[in-house]
């Protein structure tokens, strides 16, 4: 009997032709790989869209592909003031993990975590997304205490997470140091297994070219200056390219997002913030685990090109500038050093910074707005890239229906008038 | 970097400093009375600016006083240190002060009203 053939990672894709395979590539090999078809297009602006969303980041591209593969609207436009992914999503330090303590925060986080384990096949796209795990240190009496009433939260989610004592780190992460008497010393750890990390410019190439496959259009270099809302309902946006006309507007900018909704007349609680990260030079592999510690606030990984990929926290003030203060990143080499003393000679090639949303409880918007057709997803903070495939699917849902599924739901604008806060700075495993 | 002077220290790093936030938001007097509505655009809202703002510092590493600042978010540049119980007194600083939506905000309006009685 036949077996049926399954088409994973077709469903973006007009033809067999422009699949990405093993034979594709042997095929564009006779050509020198001078024929490759290209990606994505880049066509100018339509008059009038069905859709448009604002922002090309992961957020946004995954939400125009859901539109188009999950709910049929293939009229979308996603618009964007400079390059595909060259905001948060070409910046973040590319962890997912989905080990939240609040009912709503592991709803929405393993929801995509979820669609991370197949997106490569969806997006007939390689996001080198590797479930390497993810450790979080404690270093106090207490955190350990905290961490394990967390895990047990956690696990009633069903979502996986392991407490580890000091030596079964040292026996995963052999470079880690477990010296009581360090400042702060290794006292246990707790791991998600199904955690990891994947490639951050693959993830946005990947929806951008299954999304552009279904019909949207991708429009580079174009910002948005203004929306046009008649009778409280928005039907189209200003943008450096000319007006254009829209039924729905979704907006997906990140720490441009209170800028944004300034041009739609309302405010949101979020304060946009520098997030910082640095890379080494790369050196061979020694670390395939993914290392977090909340308490000296350092986060690493080694990438595949051997790169170590560190993180830091956000700083303390508002600024769109796409730069930190240095004493964020001193602090954090810092207490890298100390846990790991391999580290100490090696050179750091790269550090850059990301303007990162801010909500008052670190969770998300993922919400109507009080102008009628226009949505807004923000608020992701330092931890939206994790996050890339269930908001865009989500955020899909929200425009399509014109009402929040259940995962989305909680996520709404109306929670800082309600109360109904979902307050992840401690929760989350990692400070914000 | 920001490097910071303050009022009584002179000049030193942001590290030295804590961030508290946008300046001259007046906590409305009888809170009781403000619908949820109004009670979250006090508490939750924020200004969030691109370009200038006003805020407000606390030396914590040095003499530890409060004060406020004007900086610009885009370039970082800071273009006003004054007293954390004044107003700015820099044109651009008293335009921004005066433009800002708080100034016209439910909490400030309900404010003013409960000073006058």
């Amino acid at each position: 009997m036949k077996k049926p053939r399954i088409n994973y990672g077709m469903q973006g894709l007009r033809s067999e032709k422009e699949k990405y395979s093993i034979f594709s590539l042997a095929r564009n090999a006779f050509t020198h790989h001078e024929n490759w078809a290209q990606a994505w297009k880049s066509p100018e602006p339509k008059t009038e869209y069905d859709i448009i969303i604002i922002g090309g980041g992961g957020h946004g591209l995954a939400t125009a592909y859901y539109l188009a593969s999950q709910h049929g609207i293939k009229n979308v436009a996603v618009i964007d003031k400079g390059w595909l992914g060259g905001g948060n999503t070409g910046r973040n330090t590319t962890i997912i993990r989905s080990n939240y303590m609040w009912d709503e925060s592991a709803g929405i986080y393993e929801h995509s975590l979820k669609l991370w384990e197949n997106l490569s096949q969806e997006l007939n796209f390689n996001t080198m997304f590797s479930q390497r795990g993810v450790l979080t240190l404690a270093h106090t009496e207490h955190e350990l205490k905290e961490m394990n009433r967390r895990v047990e939260a956690i696990r009633l989610n069903g979502i996986d997470s392991d407490v580890l004592n000091p030596a079964q780190i040292k026996k995963l992460v052999p470079i880690i140091d477990i010296n009581p008497n360090l400042r702060y010393p290794v006292m246990g750890g707790f791991i998600q297994r199904r955690g990891g990390t994947a490639r951050h410019d693959a993830v946005a190439w990947g929806y951008a070219r299954a999304a552009d496959s279904l019909g949207v259009d991708i429009i580079q270099n174009c910002e948005v200056t203004g929306f046009n809302i008649e009778k409280g309902k928005v039907t189209g946006v200003e943008t450096t390219k000319g007006s254009i006309k829209a039924g729905k507007v979704g907006c997906v900018v990140a720490g441009h997002a209170g800028v944004l909704a300034g041009l739609a007349g309302f405010r949101l609680p979020i304060d946009s913030r520098p997030l910082q990260a640095l890379v080494s030079e790369p050196i061979k592999p020694i670390l395939d685990t993914v290392i977090m510690s909340n308490s000296v606030h350092m986060y690493v990984s080694q990438s595949d090109k051997g790169e170590m990929v560190f993180g830091a926290g956000a700083d303390s003030y508002n600024s769109y500038a796409q730069k930190g203060s240095l004493n964020i990143i001193e602090g954090m080499l810092a207490a890298a050093v100390e846990l790991f003393p391999i580290f100490s000679r090696l050179r750091m090639l790269r550090s850059w910074g990301g303007i990162v949303d801010t909500c008052p409880d670190a969770s998300p918007i993922i919400s109507k707005t009080p102008v009628d057709n226009l949505y807004f997803n923000c608020g992701w903070g330092t931890g939206g890239f994790k996050a890339t495939p269930g908001s865009g699917h989500v955020f899909a849902d929200l425009i399509a229906r014109d009402e929040p599924n259940s995962i989305a739901a909680p996520f709404t604008l109306n929670r800082f008038v309600s109360g109904y806060l979902i307050d992840e700075h401690g929760a989350a495993g990692v400070a914000h | 970097m920001l490097y910071i002077k303050c009022p009584w220290c002179g000049y030193r790093d942001d590290a030295e400093f804590h961030y508290g936030g946008e300046a001259h938001i007046k906590r409305p007097f009888d809170a009781d009375s403000l619908s949820d509505e109004e009670f979250s655009e006090y508490l939750f809202q924020k200004s969030n600016t691109k370009g200038l703002t006003l805020e407000r510092w606390v030396h914590t590493s040095g003499c530890r006083k409060w004060f406020n600042v004007l900086r610009n978010t885009v370039t970082n540049e800071i273009i006003e240190v004054y007293p954390s119980n004044q107003l700015p007194h820099s044109k651009a600083g008293k335009e921004y002060y005066k433009s800002n939506w708080r100034r016209q905000s439910a909490t400030e309006r309900f404010t003013i009203l409960q000073a006058e009685k």
